[in-house]
């Protein structure tokens, strides 16, 4: 057998072992086969690659190969699970660094050969992915609280669109004349500002459409690599990859309610029509306790639901509130979590935080599953969570929420609401929930109002 | 012309596969789903494997060394961490 036919062989197994291990990731049971399988489809690339008979130096290979993996092991050994969100946008950026470079590489090469066709994909294939290295490099300085806050100016949208417009017409242009070398990288540079740009108005709690949108992005610009190289496997695992960042987007933005076009355009607060004051909501309603106070709550209680958000990955709650579940289920009684789809600040964010502190997945409800069993609970604890828990989403269309497929706690017997203050989430709007006559307000940092709980469930 | 077809053969075919074949994963798996695929699609480490040592000029080595440790630290890194992800969802008896 050659080289080129071992090549293609290996391309061809990879393909298939790279479907069957995402395929494995429908269920937890399967996940870790599956990703082994990838693990094993991306040694038989890598391996057949290296026979390339192109390849003619090693030297720069090895060292490269060495120093990635350095990093790769560094950064999955060390990073902590409440980081994930900013993992993912790192590595996005390098995924989309890699194949920017390798288009730029091609152009360097081919510029005056190349054809339209050509000339189309590497101009999509630097387009893309310039934009998603510095937007994920945005991402993840929003993440890591690097940037704070969303920072927006008048005219901010025209002269986005203004920019985007001239990234297109200059890949139009370049389509028609390959050969204008000057303004391909006129195209790289204008691409990598609109990549600040696009991500720099958009608040943290929109990071998980943010990450998505950018991992879809990541993917599209490795599959047009392998149009620019004609290389197969490229093409499918990179449309694997955006298939999966276009789906969990849309996933994200219904769990929002919310535009794609709202997310990145739009930011909460534009649409407001007139805001109910929090005093006007809370007035004298709002009802605090004390630990000892919440912990009679559990006396005769048969059904508990926990609800987290990011305030217990701010305050590394998990393992607090695990033991806070062992407490209650010692005493017989059901514990329950609800997982409301953008809780966090990625996709997935809470599952993995709570499977890190030992919770068994199977207690991890999705929001349809449990919304219809709020009824029969007795109570609810809300740890560092606020618009997924804000009735006025079902209850007032002049909203900005409105709509928005939220956790129906209020339907509870009693919800103890955990937070340091009143202040509002990310919507910006004040939450009836906290002044609620079955709400109970603990206000207090996550972590050490779950340890008081305990302790004083302990004492009673 | 004719591979230029082949090639968007083959992309429009793994677009449906890939939708058919994500859309099954739970919102439980999201977070490890996100960190493989973006492992796999760091196999455009062989794209930047002929980049870098290809000889084909300083400009496509220096391009190419680069690329190669960049994809090199999504495949690594990207594995490593979604199977320490992985290892830790565990079922109700299974578990301790």
């Amino acid at each position: 057998m050659t080289s080129s036919a071992f090549i293609q062989w290996a391309y061809l197994i990879a393909s298939v072992l790279f479907i069957l291990g995402l395929k494995d990731l429908n269920s937890a049971r399967t996940a870790r086969r599956g990703m082994f399988l990838a693990e094993i489809g991306m040694a038989l690339a890598i391996a057949g690659t290296l026979l390339d008979h192109e390849i003619v130096s090693y030297r720069w290979i090895i060292g490269g190969m060495a120093v990635g993996s350095a990093i790769g092991i560094g950064i999955a050994l060390w990073t902590p699970m409440t980081a994930m969100p900013q993992r993912t946008a790192l590595s996005h950026a390098f995924g989309a660094l890699a194949v920017t470079l390798v288009g730029i590489s091609e152009y360097h090469r081919h510029g005056s050969e190349l054809g339209s066709i050509k000339m189309t994909a590497i101009g999509f294939e630097v387009m893309m992915g310039a934009l998603t290295v510095t937007g994920s490099l945005m991402a993840f300085a929003k993440l890591q609280e690097l940037i704070t806050g969303s920072h927006t100016y008048r005219g901010q949208n025209i002269s986005n669109i203004g920019l985007f417009s001239a990234l297109l017409g200059l890949w139009l242009y370049l389509i028609a004349a390959p050969t204008a070398g000057p303004l391909f990288y006129l195209l790289v540079g204008l691409s990598l500002v609109f990549g600040i740009l696009l991500v720099l108005p958009i608040g943290a709690a929109d990071m998980p459409v943010v990450i998505s949108l950018l991992n879809s992005y990541a993917g599209l610009a490795a599959a047009a690599t392998g149009f620019v190289i004609s290389n197969e496997i490229l093409i499918i695992a990179g449309t694997l990859d955006g298939a999966s960042g276009f789906v969990l987007s849309i996933l994200m933005c219904k769990a929002m309610n919310r535009s794609m076009t709202n997310v990145l355009f739009g930011g909460f607060g534009a649409a407001v029509s007139a805001p109910s004051s929090a005093d006007q909501v809370y007035g004298g309603r709002v009802k605090s306790a004390s630990a000892e106070e919440i912990a009679m709550l559990f006396e005769n209680a048969r059904r508990v639901v926990v609800v987290p958000g990011y305030g217990m990955a701010v305050s590394q709650a998990q393992h607090a509130v695990r033991d806070l579940a062992d407490q209650l289920e010692s005493r017989g009684i059901e514990v329950e979590f609800a997982i409301h789809p953008v809780a966090g600040r990625m996709p997935g964010h809470m599952n993995v935080l709570l499977a890190e502190a030992e919770i068994p997945y199977d207690k991890l409800k999705e929001m349809d599953e449990i919304n219809p069993t709020f009824e029969q609970t007795d109570v609810v604890i809300v740890i560092g969570a606020n618009d997924v828990v804000n009735p006025v989403a079902r209850t007032d269309p002049s909203s900005p929420i409105a709509g928005m497929p939220i956790l129906n706690v209020d339907k509870a017997r009693t919800v103890v609401v955990v937070k340091r203050s009143l202040s509002p989430g990310f919507a910006g709007i004040p939450n009836p929930l906290f002044a609620a006559d079955n709400t109970l307000m603990f206000f207090a940092d996550g972590k050490k109002a779950i340890l008081d709980l305990i302790a004083a469930l302990k004492a009673a | 012309m004719d591979t230029s077809i082949a090639l968007l053969t083959i992309f429009v075919l793994s677009a449906f596969v890939g939708y058919q074949v994500i859309s099954r994963v739970p919102p439980l798996l999201h977070t490890p789903l996100m960190s493989a695929t973006n492992a796999i699609s760091a196999i455009s480490v062989v794209g930047a494997l002929v980049t870098a040592g290809g000889e084909y000029g300083t400009v496509s080595t220096i391009l190419g060394f680069i690329a190669v440790a960049s994809a090199m630290t999504n495949v690594v890194g990207g594995f490593l961490i979604t199977d320490r992800i992985l290892k830790m969802f565990k079922k109700g008896p299974d578990r301790r």
